[in-house]
């Protein structure tokens, strides 16, 4: 096997791009990196070479895809973070969650399912603003978490922050079928 | 081919040797070859000076007719003359819209239709090789040389059987594929790299039998596209069939020959074209029944009978900016590509959802052939002083298995950044079982029934164990052509499992194999001195690649690694001037093996070294 499986795959994505292990992180920086990287090692870069080196710089190029996207998604990164630190999230199983959470969820999930079917593009858009706002302070909460190395807590929020995005999602898609 | 080549921007990488590469637009109604010529993207014409290749291949009597000629020949002969093979291409009868209305003689093959023609059974696959090479040839004798590699652009919405069907199509014409290209992006590479582009930007891209839509983000020399969508049965030739059905209803015509339908959607082409610049277009036509059509369309009455598909392009113009995460007015601006875009009632729909004036200033019908050109100059490895930019493209439908109950689960989303790869791990649920098949389907809905099969993919060879105690892992892989390869491996014994895979759509390696075999009978002469010379450009290649690396990067060898390779070298050099083909072929695999893992150490290095000129420069 070649160099790219034995050194590459076993670094985790934070020192892939020489960035510190932590919640926070400067997108702007990350984009950059994640660029320059790319710019070596993307096939487009390759793509008159032998067959071997062409697989070689296609497996580059997937894992630096894959350390971006899981690096610049806030949700994903934190769920990264905690598998690096052994840390269970245990989304399948672990579904407790605070009671209030519980009951404005399930209220915004029926006034999407009523804007739904009533057609109503406006308020969908306008659960999608509430939702995303709520979610801002949920995330500022989850990097104070992480930081403080509040492990539980962060897991706690970040299941809670997987029901959302699973939320504004179904809002997009809604909005979709309503836009046609 | 030849070794990892990871020289700087700026930096040639053989100076002295211009590899002839093209870029080919194979379009719905016509197809382009462009190239780049001291330093600039143009279209190679035929011999009449003409940039179109009309995409109609007739098999009549004689040899097949490819462009001008098949054209006029299309009322006259409709069940041999194929238009618009490319709403064939990786698709099956239920697919195809407006059936009912086309002259030919239909096989419902395995997957993909097949035509029945005077010259016997063609797929799909098989017309649109016969369209690339007469612009192959086109290209080479314009050149004057054999081409090294082509970019081949496609829609961005077509499906991974569409793909695949194309590059087969390249295959069968003797083209080497450097890479599939999505015609929006490649406007977006002519437009931005023409105008110094940053920022954000719309493709709006409607062809002749295709729509797509890309968002891209645009900065310093980085393509980045966001999103794409689009309708991959919806383009100009739909405009014409509204037009057609109306000429029919307005002028009372029973039922029509297949001729006279040919003709008539000729002549709703021509009015269609003739709105463009006129308020009314005359439509006349003598039937072979002796009828007379004398129509007169208003540029009111076509937008009107259009108005629906219209509409049907800013369904996907919406989700596109959605997946994006985007609004119309942080669009910067909206490039216009195809044909189509040039109606009125297109320009302003545009126009008003943007809220800005769409962008018209390069030629519809060019731009993605000139941005396929400049992509494949790159790829080919001609680099020029500050010709250096990255295309990071996506895969535009999600990737998902058939699930129980035939649900599907989505392994890649649509909008993933490509190349791209997931891994799913899967167990066995009987004893001793050593054996196991996944469908893989594509496409957004939640029903297998509603997404498109792909393949089938049969994993054999699995060690027999107790039920449930196989950990079978299996790789789902895009390309960057957005092509899907599986691979799986049994992570309890490490076993590789074999992956056998029954294409849904699309054709066989066999069926490629013996296409290949018949059209190296018809002159076989010609196709082993062509394979030959081809053999021994790459190996040129090879080496002089190879000699570079050792200068730039002895360190990264030991003596006994790089005599090995100097052995290996000196093995290429003594057969490569030779004609035995097998020889340099086996020499060129021994080369590349033994460069394999000082390809590796010195694209890590080149990371390394890209990083670290990150943190000097924020220093």
């Amino acid at each position: 096997m070649t160099s790219f499986d034995r050194e590459t795959l076993q670094q985790d994505f934070f020192s892939l791009f020489g960035l510190p292990r932590q919640q926070g992180l400067d997108a702007d920086q990350l984009e950059l990196l994640y660029r320059d990287i790319q710019s070596k090692v993307h096939p487009d870069k390759h793509a008159h070479l032998a067959d071997s080196d062409k697989r070689l710089a296609m497996q580059w190029a997937t894992h630096v895809n894959e350390a971006y996207q899981t690096l610049k998604d806030p949700l994903k990164r934190a769920r990264y973070l905690l598998q690096l630190a052994g840390h269970d999230v245990r989304l399948e199983t672990n579904t407790a969650m605070p009671a209030e959470f519980l009951i404005a969820q399930m209220e915004l999930r029926e006034a999407v399912a009523e804007a739904k079917d009533a057609g109503d593009a406006e308020t969908l858009d306008d659960l999608h603003r509430h939702l995303k706002k709520d979610s801002r302070a949920e995330y500022a909460l989850l990097q104070e978490a992480l930081d403080a190395g509040a492990l539980g807590r962060a897991g706690e929020l970040v299941r809670q922050l997987m029901f959302q995005e699973k939320l504004l999602q179904e809002i997009d898609d809604a909005l979709a079928l309503v836009e046609g | 081919m030849a070794l990892l080549q990871l020289s700087e921007p700026g930096e040639s990488t053989a100076p002295h040797e211009h590899r002839l590469a093209v870029g080919i637009d194979l379009g719905t109604t016509n197809s382009l070859v462009a190239t780049v010529k001291s330093g600039m993207s143009v279209v190679l014409n035929d011999e009449l000076g003409r940039p179109l290749l009309p995409s109609i291949v007739r098999y009549g009597a004689g040899p097949a007719e490819v462009g001008f000629s098949a054209q006029s020949h299309q009322s006259i002969d409709p069940k041999n003359t194929v238009v618009s093979v490319k709403r064939f291409m990786g698709r099956g009868l239920k697919d195809i819209a407006h059936i009912e209305s086309m002259p030919y003689d239909f096989i419902e093959a395995e997957g993909m239709i097949k035509l029945k023609t005077a010259q016997g059974i063609k797929s799909p696959v098989e017309v649109s090789a016969d369209i690339l090479r007469a612009l192959r040839e086109r290209a080479e004798a314009s050149l004057g040389g054999p081409l090294t590699g082509a970019v081949i652009t496609v829609p961005a919405y077509f499906d991974d059987a569409q793909r695949q069907a194309t590059k087969d199509a390249a295959r069968l014409a003797g083209l080497s594929v450097l890479r599939l290209l999505n015609e929006p992006t490649a406007a977006a590479i002519a437009y931005g790299l023409d105008n110094a582009s940053e920022g954000i930007y719309a493709v709006y891209d409607l062809g002749g039998g295709t729509f797509d839509i890309s968002i891209l983000k645009l900065s310093k020399g980085v393509f980045q596209v966001l999103s794409t969508g689009g309708d991959s049965a919806l383009g100009g030739d739909d405009f014409d069939h509204r037009v057609f059905c109306w000429v029919i209803e307005q002028a009372k015509l029973a039922p029509v020959s297949l001729g006279d339908a040919r003709l008539l959607q000729m002549r709703a082409r021509e009015a269609k074209e003739f709105l463009t610049l006129h308020g009314e277009a005359p439509i006349t036509a003598k039937l072979s029944t002796g009828e007379f059509v004398d129509l007169k369309l208003s540029t009111e009455v076509f937008a009107e009978i259009t108005r629906t598909l219209v509409q049907k392009t800013l369904g996907p113009t919406k989700k596109a900016l959605r997946d994006a995460g985007l609004t119309p007015d942080e669009v910067k601006g909206v490039v216009m590509v195809g044909g189509a875009t040039r109606m009125p009632q297109i320009q302003h729909a545009v126009e008003a959802y943007f809220g800005q004036e769409p962008l018209n200033n390069l030629d519809p019908d060019k731009v993605v052939a000139l941005g396929a050109a400049t992509q494949a100059n790159l790829l080919a490895g001609n680099r020029a002083a500050g010709d250096d930019w990255l295309l990071l493209d996506v895969i535009p439908l999600s990737l998902g298995i058939e699930t129980m109950g035939g649900l599907v689960e989505k392994i890649i989303p649509r909008n993933s950044t490509i190349p791209v790869a997931r891994a799913q791990e899967f167990t066995t649920f009987k004893d001793g079982q050593t054996a196991m098949a996944l469908q893989v389907v594509q496409g957004e809905r939640e029903l297998v029934s509603d997404c498109r099969s792909l393949a089938r993919f049969e994993l054999r060879g699995i060690p027999p164990m107790v039920a449930g105690a196989a950990r079978i892992r299996v790789t789902f892989q895009v390309d960057a052509d957005g092509l899907l390869s599986v691979s799986a491996r049994e992570q309890t014994t490490g076993h590789e499992a074999n992956v056998e895979v029954k294409p849904s759509y699309g054709l066989s390696d066999d069926e490629i194999t013996s296409m290949l075999k018949d059209g190296y009978n018809h002159a076989s002469d010609d196709a082993f001195r062509r394979a030959l010379r081809e053999a021994q450009v790459e190996a040129q290649r090879l080496v002089e690649a190879v000699q570079s690396a050792i200068k730039e990067d002895a360190q990264l060898l030991s003596m006994l690694e790089r005599a090995h390779i100097e052995s290996c070298l000196a093995k290429l050099q003594t057969v490569l001037l030779g004609d035995d083909r097998r020889a340099i072929d086996a020499g060129m695999d021994a080369l590349s093996k033994a460069t394999a893992e000082f390809a590796a150490r010195r694209m890590n290095q080149s990371v390394q070294r890209a990083l670290a000129g990150k943190k000097v420069e924020e220093i």
